[in-house]
């Protein structure tokens, strides 16, 4: 179980920067597993639906894998975004 | 013909050129390179940047370029599977790793799990998972490179393996990790550029159209190239590949170290997120290529080359750019072999030294001059190995090594990485337990499966039914951990994780 301590105090404060930094992780992490999983499944399970065309050279296929790359990215600015703007400023709180 | 096996002077001017810049980085980081810290994290004063050119090419290799453009080249669709795989596992390195392993440990990630549970028995189950792992991996890139090379350049596949042994031996003995990290920027930045010229001389033919390239695929190969075929027949192992490739990148102890070269957790972070950046538009390139040799050169013609396909993106150059063109793609395939073994045989050398001499057989006393004479022992030891290992593989198919890698730094590594950072309750039996259990099960499935058993020692059947063990051995391992941690609770080692909860987020202060 975690320590737990009066609200305010430094280790309340570190409790806190814990969890939030858990939960972004925890929620990112899974947000990368659906869509990755999700492509595989829809590979395994349903290839008529991604070899369809949607536009000549173009198949849902070839399209979700870019994709699922292009998700990987963002996922990664996601974190980066949050990590410099709002995490950060609790590290600088943490230390003061 | 060209790529035939013949000796090819072009490409091999290429290669000395390359050889004789990373020697000449070699002889500068030799400067750099007096004392255990600098060996093992050249001085951390690499930035954001460098590191995530460094990791992309310790990361990128010659499986991933010349394997995937070909998967594609024969198969369509079915090699993008891999493109997409390999990338999704750096998202997990940044978002559950990257900054707590750089504020938690110095060297290697063992160090991580034993900040706060006892040394020995921690530092030796890791040992055991990270050589593992680097084995095989070392194994797939010297059977790789001797391979390779006798196409490309035409030389004997001996001679290539102790050439590929005794440049990255140069390399890692002289110039550490300062050296180390230079080649593998050198090579991003070759790799990437030859890569991206090769994709837009392809799309020249296709007014710039990616669109219009596939749809010439479909016009000579049938719509089918654009959708799944027989590589994904079974789910589950799809799954328990994917599962491997995802946790694994996150368990690879040659990655996790690149981590110490950064000053601090924020330039870690964004190293990573550079990486990321860098190995996801190499692997859409890759779709470019791939499809670009398929209709250019023409499946026929890239079988006749070899059968598996790895000739699809040099025989691309030598088509869109001539006789030159091939030969600088072949000595950059080469600079890629030579960066990641360079990569793997420094961590290797980290973890002999650094876990098990000094803090195992010395319990931790001892001095940086000590601990730098027996990495670099250590590091001649590796370098004999792998050559001999490479000689001994020979002609051995070692296409089942790299997913063995990734099944076994996912299932020995990473969850007890995870749960050490993560989770206050894990004990030292517990982490000891998880890691052994990780790689023995990883081995055994593997061993049994029809990859061995059918593909290896020619057997009609197999004991355990998936190519990958990943599916198994990853929850198995985690449960391990979890059951021996609740069943024999350490109230001591709990509370060393809350004393160690600071240094999580803000590292040594």
């Amino acid at each position: 179980m975690p320590v737990t301590s009066a609200p305010g105090s430094p280790s309340a404060a570190l409790e806190a920067v814990t969890a939030a930094r858990w939960r972004i992780a925890l929620s990112l992490t899974v947000a990368m597993m659906v869509v990755y999983f999700g492509f595989i499944l829809l590979v395994a399970f349903n290839k008529p639906l991604l070899g369809r065309l949607i536009v000549p050279g173009l198949s849902l296929g070839v399209l979700l894998g870019a994709l699922v790359i292009v998700a990987a990215w963002v996922l990664t600015w996601i974190y980066i975004h949050w990590a410099n703007t709002h995490y950060d400023a609790h590290l600088r709180g943490l230390r003061s | 013909m060209i790529g035939g096996g013949e000796t090819n002077v072009v490409a091999i001017g290429f290669f000395l050129a390359f050889i004789a810049l990373s020697l000449g980085i070699t002889v500068w980081a030799s400067r750099k390179t007096q004392t255990a810290d600098s060996f093992y994290t050249a001085g951390r004063s690499v930035t954001a940047l460098q590191n995530g050119l460094a990791l992309a090419g310790d990361y990128m290799s010659a499986a991933s370029f010349l394997g995937i453009a070909g998967l594609v080249a024969l198969s369509g669709f079915d090699g993008l599977i891999y493109s997409v795989g390999w990338l999704v596992g750096w998202p997990v390195v940044m978002f559950l790793i990257a900054e707590p392993l750089r504020n938690l440990g110095r060297y290697t990630f063992a160090d991580v799990v034993a900040a706060r549970l006892r040394q020995k028995p921690v530092r030796i189950a890791s040992a055991i998972g990270s050589l593992a792992v680097i084995s095989f991996y070392l194994i797939a890139q010297m059977v790789g490179a001797g391979n390779l090379i006798r196409l490309l350049f035409g030389l004997p596949y001996e001679f290539a393996v102790v050439i590929v042994g005794v440049v990255m031996l140069a390399y890692v003995l002289f110039g550490g990790m300062t050296a180390t990290t230079w080649v593998q920027i050198v090579k991003a930045v070759l790799l990437l550029g030859g890569a991206t010229l090769l994709a837009l001389l392809v799309l020249a033919r296709f007014s710039f159209n990616p669109l219009a390239l596939f749809a010439e695929a479909t016009r000579q190969y049938g719509d089918g190239v654009l959708g799944p075929g027989r590589l994904v027949s079974d789910p589950v192992d799809a799954m328990s590949l994917g599962l491997a490739l995802m946790l694994g990148t996150a368990g690879l102890p040659h990655i996790l170290m690149r981590f110490y070269t950064v000053p601090d957790a924020r330039t870690a972070r964004t190293s990573v997120g550079y990486a990321t950046a860098f190995i996801g538009f190499f692997y859409l390139l890759t779709f470019i290529l791939g499809f670009g040799a398929m209709v250019l050169i023409g499946r026929d013609a890239i079988t006749a080359v070899d059968a598996g396909g790895n000739m699809a993106a040099p025989l691309l150059a030598a088509g869109v750019g001539g006789r030159p063109f091939f030969g600088f793609i072949s000595a950059v395939a080469f600079a890629t072999i030579l960066a990641v073994v360079a990569g793997l045989t420094l961590s290797g050398a980290a973890t002999l030294s650094h876990d098990l001499w000094v803090n195992v057989v010395r319990h931790g006393e001892t001095n940086s001059r000590e601990e730098l004479v027996v990495a670099r022992g250590a590091t001649v030891a590796l370098a004999i190995v792998s050559i001999t290992l490479g000689i001994l593989f020979k002609g051995q198919n070692v296409a089942y090594m790299v997913g063995l890698a990734f099944a076994i730094a996912a299932s020995a590594n990473f969850p007890v990485l995870v749960l050490s950072i993560f989770w206050s309750r894990l004990t030292t039996a517990g982490a000891q337990a998880s890691t052994i259990v990780g790689t023995v099960t990883a081995l055994v499935l593997i061993w049994l499966s029809p990859a061995i058993q059918i593909d290896v020692l020619k057997h009609t059947e197999a004991w355990f039914p998936l190519r990958n063990p990943g599916i198994v051995s990853i929850p198995l391992a985690f449960a391990v951990a979890m059951l021996v941690s609740w069943l024999r609770p350490v109230p001591a080692e709990e509370q060393a994780f809350h004393a160690l909860e600071r240094r999580i987020h803000l590292g040594a202060e």
